[in-house]
C-alpha cells in the first residue's frame, strides 16, 4: 500500500498540486491532511497487528491446553532445546528491535546515512536469528524430532542411552513429546516465516533509505514498519519461555 | 480559529501529539529488555514450584508490555490506539478463558 | 413531519427531466485495464457485484442439485459422495465467496465513503487488493472443484477431513484461508475509513446506522478471521505430516479444532448478518419517511452483537462432548445475544408505526428480511436451550434455521439494497412491478423450501444424507418445489437489472428522496466523489431538512 505513496516524479507534484492540497509527494489525493493520511496509516497497521494477535493466539491456546494434559512430556521435550541459542536469540532480536527504534528516530531526524546504517544492521541482527534458527531446526532433523512419520521417541523413553539425566518416559507420554514438537515448530516456524517477509520489506526500506525517500519528513513507512518488527520480538518474547524454560531446574 | 482547532485537537480521542523518543530512552529501554531476559533465563534454573510459570509469563507480559509502550510508541499514541491493543488482548483472553472453561470443567478435579 | 413532505415518494419529483451526468465513475475512463487496476472504491464495489453474482449463481446451482437429488427418497440422481461434494460446494461457495464478501465488498465498498463524507476509503490499493485476494480465493475453491471435488461439509471437520477423506481437502482449506485475508483487508480498510475519514461535523451519532453496522461487522472480521486462518493451516498439516494436533491417538483434540474453528464461525454469522441489518434499517428509514426509532439503541445494538458474537460459539458442539458446566454457560450466553437483535426488529417496527410508508421494492425486500429473520432468530433460540438442542442439532431443523437468518436475512437485506441502491449505482432506474413480482416470487419460495424443512427436522430427519425414509418424501417434494420458485426469484433481478442498464429510466440524483449524503450528489457519482467535501450540519435521517433543502433548490432555480 506504501509503494507509490512516495513517488518524487515531478508529475505527481503537479497532480498534487491540482488538486488544490498541501503537494508534499506523498501526500494521496483522499486525504485531507497529511497528519490524516499518516494517522490513518498507524491505525491500519495497528490493526494489522490486532489480527495478528489472534493468529498467533490460536497456536498459544493449543499450547496452553496441551501443555497442561502432557506436562512431563512437555518438560523433557523442552529441556532438549539449547537454553543457549535460545537465550542468545532473544538478545540478537531485541538487539535488532532497538536498532529498529533508532532508525525510526533517525528518520524523524532526517539522518539517512544513520537510518540506513540502523536499517542494515536490524537486517544482519534477523538473518543472525534466522541462522542460529536454522541451526536448532537442522539438530532436530537428525534427530528425528520433526513430527510426522519419521519421529523417534527413543532418546525419550531411554534418556540413558543417548547420555540424557531425565527421567524415561512411558511410551505413551513419551510418545506425547510429539505434540511438543509439532507446537514448536508450528510456532517458531511462523514466527520466523514473518521474520522471512520482514527481512524482504528490510530490503526494500533499505534500498529507498538510501535514495532519501525517508529522509526528507515521511518516514510513515519506516515507521509502520517498525511496529510490525517490534511484534515479531515481542511474540518471540512469549515463545522463548514457554518453549525453552518449561522446567529447567534438575527434577531430582 | 487556532485556539478552536488546538483545543478539538487536544479532546480528541482519536488524535495524539506526534512525539519523539529520543535514542537515550530507547537505550534505557534496551538495557530493562536484556535484564529481564536475563532475569527469566535465570528464574527458570531455580525451583519455584507451579509459580516458575507465572514468574516466566509475568516477566514475559512486562517486557512485551515495555515493548509496546516504547519501542511501538503505544505510550504515547491517542487512545483509540490503546483501544485497539487493549481489544486484541481482550479477544485473546476470551478464546483462552472460554475454552479452557470448557476443558477444565469437562474432567473436574483433575486439572 | 411527515405531512410536510406531503407527496409520497412514488412521484418521483425530478425523474422526467433528469439527465446522466455528462462524467461520472463509470465512463470516467475506459478500457479493461482501467477497471483492472482501478483505486475507486465504486469501481472495485462493482467489480465485486459481477464476482460475487457469478458465485452465488455456481452456489445455487449446488442447492439446485441438492435439491433435485432430495425429490425421492432414494439417491438415484447422483452417488451419496457426490452428493456430500455438492453440499460442501454449496456450503463453502455461499458462504464465504458470497454472503461474507457479499453485502461489504459490494455495497460497503460503494457506500461507505459516499456517506461519511469522503473521496475515498483510507486505503484504496488495499481495497484492491482485497478484490484480487479474493478473486484468487475464489478460483482455487473452483480449482477443488474442478480437480474432482472435496466432501468435508464446510465445516472442515477433524479428524473426517485429515484422516478419512480423499479428496482435495488441502485445495478447499487453501481457498478459504486465502478468501479470509480478503476480508480481513477490508475490515482494516473499513475501519480506518469510518475512523479517520468522516467529514466534518459527521459525527459518530451522525453517521446512518449502515456504517455503524459496517463497523461492527468489520470489528468481526478482523478479529475473527486470523484463528480461522490458523485453524486451516492447523488441519492442512495435520493432513499433509500427521502431525497430530486434532489427532486423538497421538493425544491431539479433534474439539480443540472445533473450538478454534466455531471461534470464528459464530461470529461469520454475524459478518453476514450485520451489513444486511444496516441496509434494513436504511430502507425502512426512506420508505417510512421517519428518523429511525431509538437510533443509538440501535447503533449499540449492533456493536453489542459483535460483542456477544464471541462469546457463545460453543453451542455449535453441545452433542460433542464438551463439558455440561460450560455448555450452561454458553447456552445462557446465547440467549443473550437475542437481545440485541430483538432491539434492531421492534426499532424498526417502531420506525414503520405512523410513518407515511410505500411499498418499494427495496421496501418489499426488507419486509421480507424481517419477518424471516424474526423467524430464523427464534428458532435460534430453540437450538441454544441444552435439552432442545440435543434433538433438534443435526437435523433439517437446523439447516432451515441458518438459512432463515443467512438466505432469508441476508441475501434479502443484499436484493433491497442492490435495489435501493441501483439508481445510484448505475444512473437508472429498475423496472418497478417486475421487480416487485420477484421480491413476492423470492418470499413465497422461500417459505415453501425451508418452512418444510423445520418439520423434518422437528420429525428427526438428519441432515447430509442424500437418502432419507419414503415418508418425509411429501414434505421434501414440497420443498424441492419452493426451491424451483425460490431459483425462478432470484433469476428476476438478474435479468430485469441488465435490463436496466440500457433501457431503465433515468433516476436523478435523488429519486427516493431519501436523506444520506450519498443521494445529495448527481447518480452516477462523479470519480472524486464531492467537488468539495461535505459538511454534515444536520442529524442523520433529517427528513425536514432534507424538505427545505429541496424547497430552495426549488427558488434558485426559479
Amino acid at each position: 500500500m506504501d509503494s507509490a505513496l512516495a513517488t518524487t516524479d515531478p508529475a505527481d507534484l503537479h497532480a498534487g498540486q491540482e488538486h488544490g492540497h498541501v503537494s508534499l509527494p506523498q501526500h494521496r489525493h483522499h486525504f485531507e491532511t497529511v497528519e490524516q493520511q499518516r494517522e490513518a496509516g498507524s491505525f491500519g497497521m495497528w490493526l494489522f497487528l490486532l489480527t495478528e494477535i489472534m493468529f498467533f493466539g490460536g497456536m498459544f491456546l493449543a499450547y496452553l491446553l496441551y501443555r497442561n494434559w502432557y506436562y512431563p512430556a512437555f518438560v523433557v521435550a523442552s529441556n532438549q532445546l539449547s537454553v543457549r541459542i535460545g537465550t542468545i536469540n532473544t538478545m540478537v532480536l531485541i538487539t535488532s528491535g532497538f536498532c529498529m527504534a533508532v532508525g525510526v528516530w533517525a528518520a524523524e531526524m532526517r539522518r539517512r546515512s544513520l537510518l540506513v546504517a540502523m536499517l542494515v544492521t536490524t537486517t544482519l541482527l534477523g538473518v543472525l536469528f534466522l541462522s542460529l534458527k536454522y541451526g536448532e531446526y537442522h539438530e532436530k532433523y537428525e534427530l528425528h524430532h520433526i513430527p510426522g512419520n519419521n519421529f523417534n521417541i527413543s532418546m525419550f523413553t531411554n534418556p540413558a542411552g543417548y547420555g540424557i539425566k531425565e527421567a524415561p518416559l512411558p511410551p505413551d507420554m513419551a510418545q506425547k513429546t510429539q505434540v511438543f514438537f509439532f507446537l514448536y515448530f508450528a510456532m517458531t516456524g511462523m514466527h520466523a516465516l514473518h521474520m522471512i517477509i520482514g527481512l524482504g520489506i528490510l530490503c526494500w526500506l533499505i534500498s529507498r533509505a538510501r535514495r532519501g525517500d525517508f529522509s526528507a519528513g515521511y518516514v510513515a513507512p519506516v515507521e509502520n514498519f517498525a511496529l510490525y518488527w517490534h511484534f515479531i520480538d515481542v511474540v518471540w518474547l512469549f515463545l522463548y519461555p514457554l518453549l525453552y524454560l518449561i522446567n529447567r531446574h534438575p527434577m531430582h | 480559529m487556532t485556539d478552536q482547532a488546538t483545543h478539538a485537537h487536544l479532546d480528541n480521542p482519536e488524535h495524539a501529539q506526534h512525539r519523539i523518543v529520543t535514542p537515550l530512552q530507547y537505550f534505557f529501554v534496551y538495557i530493562i529488555m536484556l535484564a529481564l531476559t536475563g532475569l527469566t533465563c535465570a528464574a527458570a534454573f531455580v525451583d519455584l514450584k507451579w509459580a516458575n510459570a507465572v514468574v516466566a509469563v509475568g516477566i514475559a507480559c512486562t517486557q512485551a508490555t515495555i515493548g509496546a509502550l516504547f519501542f511501538m510508541h503505544a505510550a504515547f499514541q491517542s487512545r483509540l490506539i490503546k483501544l485497539t491493543i487493549g481489544a486484541g488482548v481482550f479477544m485473546f483472553l476470551v478464546m483462552v478463558t472460554m475454552t479452557m472453561s470448557d476443558y477444565m470443567s469437562r474432567s473436574w478435579g483433575m486439572w | 413531519m411527515s405531512t410536510a413532505i406531503g407527496n409520497t415518494i412514488v412521484s418521483l419529483p425530478d425523474q422526467s427531466t433528469a439527465r446522466l451526468p455528462k462524467r461520472h465513475y463509470i465512463n470516467n475512463e475506459y478500457g479493461l485495464l482501467s477497471w483492472l487496476l482501478t483505486e475507486d472504491h465504486k469501481r472495485i464495489a462493482l467489480l465485486y457485484l459481477f464476482s460475487v453474482t457469478f458465485f452465488f449463481f455456481i452456489g445455487g446451482a449446488f442447492a439446485g442439485l441438492i435439491r433435485l437429488e432430495l425429490l425421492t427418497p432414494q439417491p438415484d440422481l447422483v452417488a451419496a459422495d457426490t452428493y456430500n461434494k455438492f453440499f460442501t460446494m454449496h456450503g463453502l461457495i455461499m458462504i464465504f465467496l458470497f454472503l461474507v464478501p457479499s453485502i461489504p465488498g459490494v455495497l460497503g465498498n460503494f457506500l461507505i465513503p459516499l456517506m461519511i463524507g469522503a473521496k475515498d476509503l483510507a486505503f484504496p490499493k488495499l481495497n484492491l487488493l482485497s478484490w484480487y485476494v479474493y478473486m484468487a480465493g475464489g478460483t482455487l475453491t473452483l480449482a477443488a472443484l474442478v480437480l474432482g471435488g472435496v466432501d468435508t461439509g464446510w465445516t472442515f471437520t477433524t479428524p473426517l477431513s485429515t484422516h478419512y477423506l480423499n479428496t482435495h481437502v488441502i485445495t478447499a482449506a487453501m481457498a478459504i484461508f486465502i478468501t479470509g485475508f480478503s476480508s480481513i483487508l477490508t475490515g482494516i480498510n473499513f475501519i480506518v475509513t469510518i475512523h479517520r475519514m468522516r467529514c466534518p461535523g459527521m459525527t459518530w451519532f451522525r453517521m446512518p446506522l449502515f456504517l455503524w453496522s459496517h463497523y461492527a461487522a468489520s470489528l468481526l472480521m478482523v478479529l475473527g478471521t486470523p484463528v480461522l486462518a490458523t485453524t486451516l493451516v492447523l488441519v492442512a498439516l495435520e493432513r499433509l505430516f500427521g502431525i497430530g494436533i486434532f489427532d486423538p491417538a497421538k493425544g491431539g483434540d479433534p474439539l480443540l479444532f472445533q473450538h478454534l474453528f466455531w471461534f470464528y464461525s459464530h461470529p461469520a454469522v454475524y459478518i453476514m448478518i450485520l451489513p444486511g441489518m444496516g441496509v434494513v434499517s436504511e430502507v425502512i428509514s426512506t420508505f417510512s419517511r421517519k428518523r429511525i426509532f431509538g437510533y443509538t439503541a440501535v447503533a449499540f445494538s449492533s456493536v453489542a452483537i459483535a460483542l456477544f458474537g464471541f462469546f457463545v460459539w460453543e453451542h455449535h458442539m453441545f452433542i460433542m462432548g464438551v463439558s455440561s458446566y460450560s455448555a450452561l454457560v454458553f447456552s445462557l450466553l446465547t440467549m443473550l445475544v437475542a437481545v440485541p437483535s430483538a432491539i434492531k426488529i421492534f426499532n424498526w417496527a417502531f420506525t414503520l408505526q405512523k410513518g407515511s410508508i410505500t411499498f418499494e421494492t427495496p421496501m418489499l425486500y426488507c419486509f421480507g428480511f424481517m419477518g424471516l429473520f424474526t423467524i430464523g432468530g427464534l428458532t435460534g433460540v430453540f437450538l441454544g436451550s441444552l435439552g432442545m438442542d440435543i434433538h433438534l442439532t443435526e437435523t433439517y431443523f437446523v439447516v432451515a434455521h441458518f438459512h432463515f437468518v443467512m438466505v432469508g436475512g441476508g441475501l434479502m437485506a443484499f436484493l433491497a439494497g442492490i435495489h435501493f441502491w441501483w439508481p445510484k449505482m448505475t444512473g437508472r432506474m429498475y423496472p418497478e412491478t417486475i421487480s416487485k413480482l420477484a421480491a413476492v416470487t423470492t418470499f413465497i419460495g422461500f417459505n415453501l423450501t425451508f418452512l418444510p424443512q423445520f418439520v423434518l427436522g422437528y420429525l428427526g430427519l438428519p441432515r447430509r444424507y442424500a437418502a432419507y425414509p419414503p415418508e418425509f418424501q411429501v414434505l421434501n417434494v414440497l420443498s424441492t418445489a419452493g426451491a424451483t420458485v425460490l431459483g425462478f426469484g432470484y433469476m428476476l433481478p438478474l435479468l430485469y437489472l441488465a435490463w436496466s442498464l440500457k433501457y431503465g429510466a433515468i433516476a436523478g440524483s435523488n429519486p427516493w428522496q431519501a436523506t444520506g449524503l450519498e443521494w445529495q450528489i448527481a447518480s452516477p457519482p462523479p470519480t472524486e466523489n464531492f467537488t468539495e467535501i461535505p459538511i454534515m450540519d444536520h442529524e442523520v435521517y433529517d427528513y425536514e431538512w432534507l424538505a427545505n433543502k429541496t424547497k430552495k433548490e426549488v427558488t434558485t432555480v426559479g
